[in-house]
Formats: structure tokens, C-alpha cells, sequence
């Protein structure tokens, strides 16, 4: 145990109760109690093992890293989860069935997945609307709104921080204590048997421990050092759209323990954001919709990739990684008089001038060989019928590369650019488990008493490849699934 | 284009339109009211538009606390404060005559205050110089009319109100327009019918059944329950007037009618209404997050809490007192307040029904139209 802690008050011997900090004296700071279930996480993932490990009676903690007002990780920045379902219901359309989500999966990811895992996830993923509405969730009914997904995808009323907000009220009402500004740092384990986590509480470092760990911390993409040890020193120009506190200490801790590693350190899903987006937390507006009107091209002003590939909700994720592959790690898109009002305004400034020469003054780019660029690309557009909603005939030729669909000479002033930047979303290196969400050691075989859910096993079910809403839709099942485990750990 | 920062912005129309666009791109809270599929349709936001979007909003909170880009985020999303802001703004800029809304903004409360007793101080002091014996006069049949006489009563009440109604024409007539409709779209009954009956059962406060989050997850209809006793409570004493008005001229009865006669019952339920709702809306109003108002805003809501209150309390107590020497007294109180209410109409919170109904009208004839323009999905 930590010498930094007293042991007082304990019904349970041999665990840790109170958490102090010794300076000559013990200060007792925070009474946690005994500990049952340990909750690492206050996410979709970790207050649903914490509320269903609460229903069974357990004495459960969750100890979160961010303060109350950046609490919900990533998840407060979601909208939806993806839901099997066999008939229309009222928040969503048609049927969506198992074998056609599996098939959208393994598409994705390439075959690179778990298939009993993944299978598991789609069948019990029917009930993740109704799970999440007994703890106050609410969706959107399926007609409104103008999105595409509702077929497929459930809506919550408000997004991800309304359902944290829920997830979070209730496991107060249900006598869970979440504790914030606890940053775990590392995990103590006694071969295959979870013992303690010396974490840093408001501060003061602490230990606890319990008899149960369900590990729902996420991924580490909020941690530059370790994505440049993954992608070198190019990630250091990446941008974080979630929590800054997704920062893969348990993970990395759980790994170095003996626990089985899944996925690989450079997977991980990044889209194209605009450059200016803060550095962690810009969530989904800082996201840029203009690519497929314009051109993109590097900071020597050359393009490099198809922009009018297919539509772009469908390439909107490669983005991400044909920046980071670029020279500094930036883009910019540029477009003209014509594109706008077919796009979302980005929530940043354009910029804006009434040459072109202008325009790569304003941001940076050799104004001759944009020049050439676009008047390049004005010659190469064959004629065509533009139309934004379908694949169009509007191509170029002779260039290298081509765009194929939507190509419209960039001749309309004023002119206007948007600088891009990859934004990771998160990672997909994880913590192996089994079918009851059990970690799963090194060997294969599963660990006495530890649980993980949500992002940090996530690899298991996505290889790699993004399936809208399946995050949550993980984080939901597994943290269920975690939640029994740990609420029926230790009867017979 | 809109060239807008996600930092604060400075003017009050170039910060709501910062946030509207960061809301744009975003959308989450499309669910919860009409602001967000109104914001949807658009891809700029003018001070028009802010305008409309400001009085579809009722404050219910819920938008903010599902923000994750709520303050202390650095974007400092708060739709319910901006809109807010923007509403009082709204108040008065279609006020009018400007001056007096410019005054009546700067110190709500004591502006209706002061008018409530200055009314009163010089009806009293009226009364003293035309020899009635005011403060003595008992009147046991409670015959108001030889306190003040039925023909002063009705002419100034008539005067008084044909300037508010003028004021409140030429209010609605600029918010319409500035809603940017027309002349021809006014006169689409179908779009009517649907934005009275969202205002009258106030949908939007309804929260899908489970009421407003004013209180941060708290959801509970007492906001919306509390508004339908003042609102109700207003129009009861109103048709209580109308009804007196009817009885004394149509049918030649005179008043004072007896309790269980219709101007009587009318106000006697009104005055109930008004002197319990206000302030369980100041009351649910103080228990909300502080966030998600304005000060500006605050006041006017304040004075016309006051007012409808004073309204409903001097009411009910002219009806137990008419009998008594200090019927008198609390007649010409009782006027004044409502007096004071009168002349405040148009420039306080009290035209809130009034843009928040022409903005109900303008969305449902707007959801009518083909959308402005078409997405890319998400
Ligand atoms: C902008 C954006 C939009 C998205 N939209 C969607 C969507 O619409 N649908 C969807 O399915 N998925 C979406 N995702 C993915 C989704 O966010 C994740 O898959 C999901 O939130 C994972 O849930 P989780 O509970 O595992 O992790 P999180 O919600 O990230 O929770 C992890 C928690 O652990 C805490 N934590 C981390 N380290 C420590 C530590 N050392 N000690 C203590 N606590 C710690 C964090 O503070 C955090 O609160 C989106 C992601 C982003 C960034
Ligand atoms: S209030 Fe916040 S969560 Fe809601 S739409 Fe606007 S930006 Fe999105
Ligand atoms: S506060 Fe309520 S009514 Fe106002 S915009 Fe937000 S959700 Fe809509």
C-alpha cells in the first residue's frame, strides 16, 4: 500500500479506505469508504458498469480525472450510438438487422475484427436506447432533423453531455460516488488480480483500492508524447477534437502489467478540421465541410489527393490521415464565389480575397504556384453538369491527380480558404477482454477481477476503419456487460 | 459569408451570430425547441434573424446544460443568455415611442413603481379637490362609480388603451416586418392557428412532457404551470372588465354586482390567478442557474411580475373591502396599479406574447417553405 495513505474505518481488511496525504501528519482528505467496484472513467462506458454494478448492491467509486465541468470525456462530445433493431420504432426508421450491421463492420474494418465480440455488440445493441433511457437518456424522434443515420443510428436529445448529465444524475441518486479530479496513475496488480490504483486526487496523491476494477478511461489520443512515439514527431502538429484528459495512463499502465494488448498504436480515427480549432475539445464544429467544392493542396500549393472522390460524409475519415502525410501536416482548401451556401460555414473566419495571389498571401502559401495551380486545375475541368448530390460528371483531366466528380473552374471572386489540420478523434490501441468484458491477460486467459469498456477496448470489435455511432455502441454494451461482471463478482 | 470568430465577439448581434453558427455546426440541440430548426434553415444570421430566433427561445435552460461548449469551454456557448440579451433588445427596438422604452429600460421596477404612485397620488389628490371625503367615504352599496365616476373610469381606461393598442400595432407591425414577412404571409390562418395554439398551451415550456430544466436537471412544469395562472389570471380580469363593460352598457345593469355574478367570479378567479403565478414565476426564476439570464432582461420580467401582482392583490382586496370605508382607498390603488400596468405594456415584458406569437406565426409559415438550402448529410 502507498505510505502516504491511512487505512481508517475499514470493514474490509487489507483494503484501503481513506485517502490522506502525509506531510509529518496524516491528514485524512477524502473518505471514499469501502470500495466494491472501482470505476476508472466517468464516460458513457464507465457509468454504465458503475450503474449497473450499483443495481446489484455493490459499494461502487468512480474516479475521473477532468473537474465536474469537463466531465463526460468524449462521450460529451457524441450524438449517437448505432442500434440494431428488426422493425421501425419511434426513434428509428425501417429495420437495420444483424447480418447488415455486421456486414457494414467488417467492411470498415476489413475483417479486422473480433467477430464473436462484434457479434455480441450488434445483438445487445438493441437495447442500448432502452438501457439508456431508464437512467433519464431521451433520443430524438427519428423524422426530424436532416440527417441520414436515422435509420441506423439512435439520436439522444441534446447529444452526448445531456446523456452524461443523465448517466451522472442518476448514479448520484443511486448512491454511486463519482470522484472528480482524479487522475489515475497507475495500476497495482498482484500477477492477474487487481489490487490497488495510486491515483492523484485534487492533487494529492492517493491510493485506493478495491475488489473489482472496471477500466472505462479511453484511449491516449489526448497524449502527444505517446502519438509521437506511435507517428513520430508529425503528431505533434495533430489536434485532439475530445477531452484533453483521454491520456492513456491506465492503459499504458494496464499493458505494462501483463494485461493483452490489441490494436495497433497508429490506428486511430482522424478527420480533416480546420487548422485554427483549439488543440483539445473543439468537438464536432470544428469540423470543415468545403473540401469536395474546392481544392486542397499543401504548403508548397500543390494538391495531392482526389477531392471529389466520393461524398464527403463518406471521406470526410481519410482526410485526416492525407494531411497528416503531408509537409507540416497542413492542407488548404480553397474554394470559390460559387461553393458558398452548399456548405456549412465553418465556425472560422474564412479567408478571404478577390485574387487568388491575395488569397495565398493571406495564408501563408507561394502565391506563384498557387497561381499555377488553380489555373492548372481551371483547364483540366471538363464540362459537366454540376450537382452536389450525386456523383456528378464534373471532372478534370490530364491532372495528376484528377478530381472526379464536382470540379468547377475557380474563377469566381471573391475567393476563399480554409487551412486544414488532421484532428484525431481517438485510438484504437486496447486492452484485450472476453465475451463478459473481462480483461483478458497476456496468455489469454482472463484476469481474476478486472473489467474493461469503451474506447480502451474498443480495438477489439474495430481493428481499424470507423462505423459511425459504434463508439458508444461499444462503450454501452461492454459497459453493461463490465458492470455485471462486477456486480456478480464474488457470489457463487 | 459570415466571418465570424469562435471568441467573443463584441456587439451584441455579432455574438449572437458567433454562437449561432458554432449551434449551426453543430446541432445537437435540434430536439429540443424551435430556435434550432429555425437556426437550421439558415446559413448567416443578420440581426433579424436573431430577433426571430430570440423571442422562438423561453429560456427552459435545457440547451444549455447539454453545451459541451458551455463556458468555461473557450467557444462560450450560452444560447439562453445571448438570446435573452438579444430579446430585451428586440423589446426595444420595436417599442414604441422609442424614448419612453429607452426611460422604462434603464430602471424597470421603480419606473413602474413611481408611475403606480404618482397615478394614485393624483387621483387621490383629484378626489380631495372635488370635495368627495375620499378617505371617509363609505359606500356600503360598494359603488365605485361615486368614487370615481363611471364616465372618468371608462374614458381615461379608453384612452389609455387605444394608445396602447396603437403602440402595440406599430410594434408588431415593425416585428413583422423585421421577421422579414409580409403583408400577404400575415393573413395564412393555417400558420396562425398553429402558432396560437403552441403559445396557448406554451408547447415549448413543456419540454416533451417532462417540463423545463431551468434548475439544472430538475426538469418540472411549475414555470410552465406558474405562466398559465398569470396568463390566465390576466385574460379572466380582463374579461371580467369586458363583461362589466357589457352589463353596464349593453344591458344597462349597474354595478356593484353580487359575488356570484359574472364580472365578479371572472375577476375573483383572475385576481387569484395573478396574485399566485408572478411570483412563482419570480420564484422559479430566482431558483434557475443565474446563467442562463439576463440582467437586462431580469428587470423588465421583474416589473411586470410586480405590476400583475399589485394588479391581482389591489383587485381582490377592493372585493373584500368594498363594503368598508377603505373601498375608496383601494379603488383608486387599485386603478392606479392597473394604470400603471397600461401605460407599461409596450415597453416592457408585457409584449412578449405579442413577438413571441408573431415569431411562432413566422416559423410555422417558414417550416411551410422549402428549406433555404440542402446539406451534405453528416
Ligand atoms: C467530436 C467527437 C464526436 C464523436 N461522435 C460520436 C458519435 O456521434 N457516436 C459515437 O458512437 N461515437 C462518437 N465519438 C466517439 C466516442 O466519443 C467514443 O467512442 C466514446 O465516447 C467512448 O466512451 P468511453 O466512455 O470509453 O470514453 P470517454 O467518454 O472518453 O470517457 C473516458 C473518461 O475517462 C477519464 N479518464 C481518462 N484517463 C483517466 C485517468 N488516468 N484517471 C481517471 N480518469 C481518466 C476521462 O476524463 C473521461 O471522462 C465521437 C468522438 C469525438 C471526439
Ligand atoms: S447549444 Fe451547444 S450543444 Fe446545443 S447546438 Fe449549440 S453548440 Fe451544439
Ligand atoms: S433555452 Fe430552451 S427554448 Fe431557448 S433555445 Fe435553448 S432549448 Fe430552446
Amino acid at each position: 500500500m502507498n505510505p502516504i495513505l491511512s487505512a481508517t474505518q475499514s470493514t474490509y481488511a487489507g483494503v484501503c479506505l481513506s485517502i490522506g496525504c502525509l506531510r509529518r501528519t496524516v491528514v485524512p482528505m477524502i473518505d471514499l469508504g469501502a470500495i466494491d467496484v472501482l470505476v476508472l472513467g466517468a464516460g458513457n462506458a464507465g457509468l454504465s458498469a458503475a450503474l449497473v454494478a450499483r443495481q446489484h448492491g455493490k459499494r461502487v467509486v468512480v474516479l475521473e480525472a477532468a473537474p465536474k465541468h469537463m466531465r463526460g470525456g468524449n462521450s460529451r462530445h457524441t450524438r449517437n450510438c448505432r442500434c440494431m433493431h428488426a422493425e421501425p420504432t419511434a426513434i428509428l426508421t425501417e429495420s437495420y438487422p444483424e447480418d447488415e450491421y455486421f456486414a457494414d463492420l467488417m467492411r470498415v474494418t476489413g475483417g479486422e475484427t473480433n467477430e464473436e465480440l462484434a457479434r455480441l455488440v450488434i445483438r445487445q445493441s438493441v437495447h442500448c436506447p432502452e438501457f439508456m433511457g431508464r437512467y433519464g437518456v431521451r433520443f430524438q424522434p427519428s423524422l426530424s432533423g436532416t440527417l441520414q443515420l436515422s435509420r441506423t443510428n439512435a439520436f439522444y436529445l441534446g447529444g452526448g453531455k445531456a446523456l452524461v448529465n443523465e448517466f451522472s444524475a442518476a448514479a448520484e441518486r443511486a448512491g454511486i460516488a463519482i470522484v472528480y479530479d482524479a487522475v489515475v496513475d497507475g495500476i497495482v496488480l498482484d500477477g492477474d488480480c487487481f489490487k490497488s490504483v495510486a491515483a492523484t486526487i485534487a492533487g494529492v496523491p492517493a491510493s485506493v483500492s478495491a475488489k473489482v476494477l472496471v477500466a472505462a478511461s479511453g484511449g491516449f489520443e489526448a497524449n502527444f508524447g505517446w502519438l509521437e512515439e506511435a507517428w513520430g514527431p508529425i503528431a505533434g502538429n495533430f489536434l485532439c477534437r475530445g477531452t484533453p484528459y483521454n491520456t492513456g495512463k491506465v492503459l499504458k499502465s494496464l499493458l505494462a502489467c501483463g494485461v493483452q494488448r490489441i490494436g495497433d498504436p497508429t490506428q486511430c480515427h482522424a478527420v480533416a478540421i480546420d487548422a485554427r480549432a483549439p488543440k483539445f475539445d473543439g468537438g464536432i464544429v470544428t469540423r470543415l465541410d468545403c473540401v469536395s467544392l474546392g481544392i486542397v493542396v499543401n504548403k508548397h500549393a500543390h494538391r495531392f489527393y482526389d477531392e471529389g472522390e466520393d461524398f464527403w460524409p463518406k471521406r470526410y475519415a481519410i482526410w485526416g490521415r492525407l494531411v497528416a502525410q503531408q509537409p507540416d501536416q497542413i492542407g488548404y482548401s480553397v474554394i470559390d464565389a460559387k461553393a458558398i451556401g452548399a456548405f456549412m460555414p465553418s465556425v472560422f473566419p474564412a479567408f478571404r480575397a478577390d485574387t487568388i495571389g491575395e488569397l495565398a498571401t493571406q495564408v501563408g502559401l507561394p502565391a506563384d504556384a498557387l497561381a499555377a495551380t488553380v489555373s492548372a486545375f481551371n483547364d483540366a475541368v471538363r464540362p459537366g453538369r454540376f450537382d452536389h448530390t450525386i456523383l456528378d460528371d464534373c471532372g478534370t483531366e490530364g491532372l495528376a491527380p484528377n478530381k472526379t466528380h464536382w470540379a468547377r473552374r475557380i474563377d469566381t471572386p471573391p475567393f476563399f480558404a480554409y487551412p486544414l489540420r488532421p484532428g484525431i478523434t481517438f485510438t484504437y490501441l486496447g486492452v484485450g477482454v472476453d465475451a463478459t468484458a473481462r480483461i483478458l491477460m497476456a496468455d489469454g486467459l482472463p484476469s481474476q477481477n478486472m473489467f474493461a469498456a469503451g474506447e480502451i477496448m474498443a480495438g477489439n470489435v474495430l481493428g481499424k476503419g470507423y462505423l459511425a455511432g459504434t463508439g458508444m455502441t461499444i462503450g454501452s454494451v461492454f459497459g453493461r456487460l463490465a458492470g455485471e461482471g462486477a456486480g456478480r463478482h464474488g457470489r457463487h | 459569408m459570415a466571418v465570424i470568430d469562435p471568441q467573443p465577439a463584441a456587439s451584441l448581434a455579432d455574438e449572437g451570430a458567433r454562437q449561432m453558427t458554432i449551434c449551426n455546426a453543430c446541432r445537437y440541440c435540434e430536439g429540443y425547441c424551435a430556435v434550432f430548426p429555425a437556426m437550421e434553415r439558415r446559413l448567416i444570421f443578420d440581426r433579424h434573424d436573431m430577433g426571430y430566433l430570440a423571442n422562438l427561445c423561453h429560456a427552459c435552460g435545457e440547451c444549455y446544460f447539454a453545451c459541451q461548449f458551455a463556458p468555461p469551454h473557450e467557444f462560450a456557448v450560452n444560447i439562453p443568455q445571448v438570446l435573452a440579451q438579444v430579446r430585451t433588445e428586440t423589446y426595444r427596438d420595436f417599442a414604441w415611442p422609442a424614448v419612453i422604452a429607452a426611460a422604462f429600460n434603464r430602471n424597470a421596477v421603480g419606473t413602474a413603481l413611481t408611475l403606480a404612485l404618482c397615478i394614485a397620488g393624483a387621483m387621490l389628490a383629484a378626489a380631495g379637490f372635488s370635495g368627495v371625503g375620499i378617505l371617509t367615504l363609505t359606500a356600503p352599496d360598494g359603488d365605485f362609480f361615486k368614487v370615481v365616476p363611471h364616465a372618468v373610469m371608462a374614458g381615461t381606461f379608453g384612452f389609455v388603451g387605444l394608445f396602447v393598442l396603437a403602440a402595440l400595432v406599430v410594434g408588431g407591425v415593425k416585428a413583422w416586418r423585421s421577421l422579414g414577412e409580409t403583408a400577404a404571409s400575415a393573413l395564412r390562418p393555417a400558420a396562425w392557428g398553429e402558432a396560437i395554439a403552441d403559445a396557448l398551451t406554451l408547447k415549448y415550456l413543456s419540454g416533451d412532457g417532462d417540463g423545463c430544466a431551468t434548475t439544472f436537471l430538475r426538469r418540472s412544469q411549475a414555470r410552465r404551470y406558474a405562466h398559465h395562472l398569470t396568463f390566465y389570471g390576466f385574460l379572466l380580469c380582463f374579461a371580467s372588465t369586458i363583461a362589466g363593460t357589457l352589463y353596464h352598457y349593453g344591458f344597462g345593469w349597474h354595478a356593484p354586482y353580487g359575488l356570484f355574478s359574472l364580472p365578479v367570479v371572472l375577476g375573483t378567479l383572475g385576481g387569484i390567478g395573478l396574485v399566485i403565478g408572478p411570483p412563482l414565476l419570480a420564484w422559479e426564476r430566482r431558483r434557475a442557474d443565474a446563467a442562463l439570464f439576463d440582467r437586462g432582461h431580469d428587470r423588465l420580467a421583474d416589473a411586470l411580475i410586480v405590476l400583475l401582482f399589485l394588479s391581482g392583490l389591489t383587485g381582490l382586496g377592493l372585493l373584500v373591502l368594498r363594503g368598508t370605508a377603505a373601498m375608496a382607498v383601494m379603488l383608486l390603488l387599485h386603478l392606479a396599479v392597473v394604470m400603471a400596468l397600461f401605460l407599461t405594456i409596450p415597453y416592457g415584458k408585457f409584449v412578449h406574447p405579442l413577438y413571441r406569437l408573431l415569431a411562432l406565426a413566422k416559423y410555422a409559415l417558414e417550416r411551410r417553405r422549402p428549406p433555404a438550402h440542402t446539406l451534405g448529410g453528416d
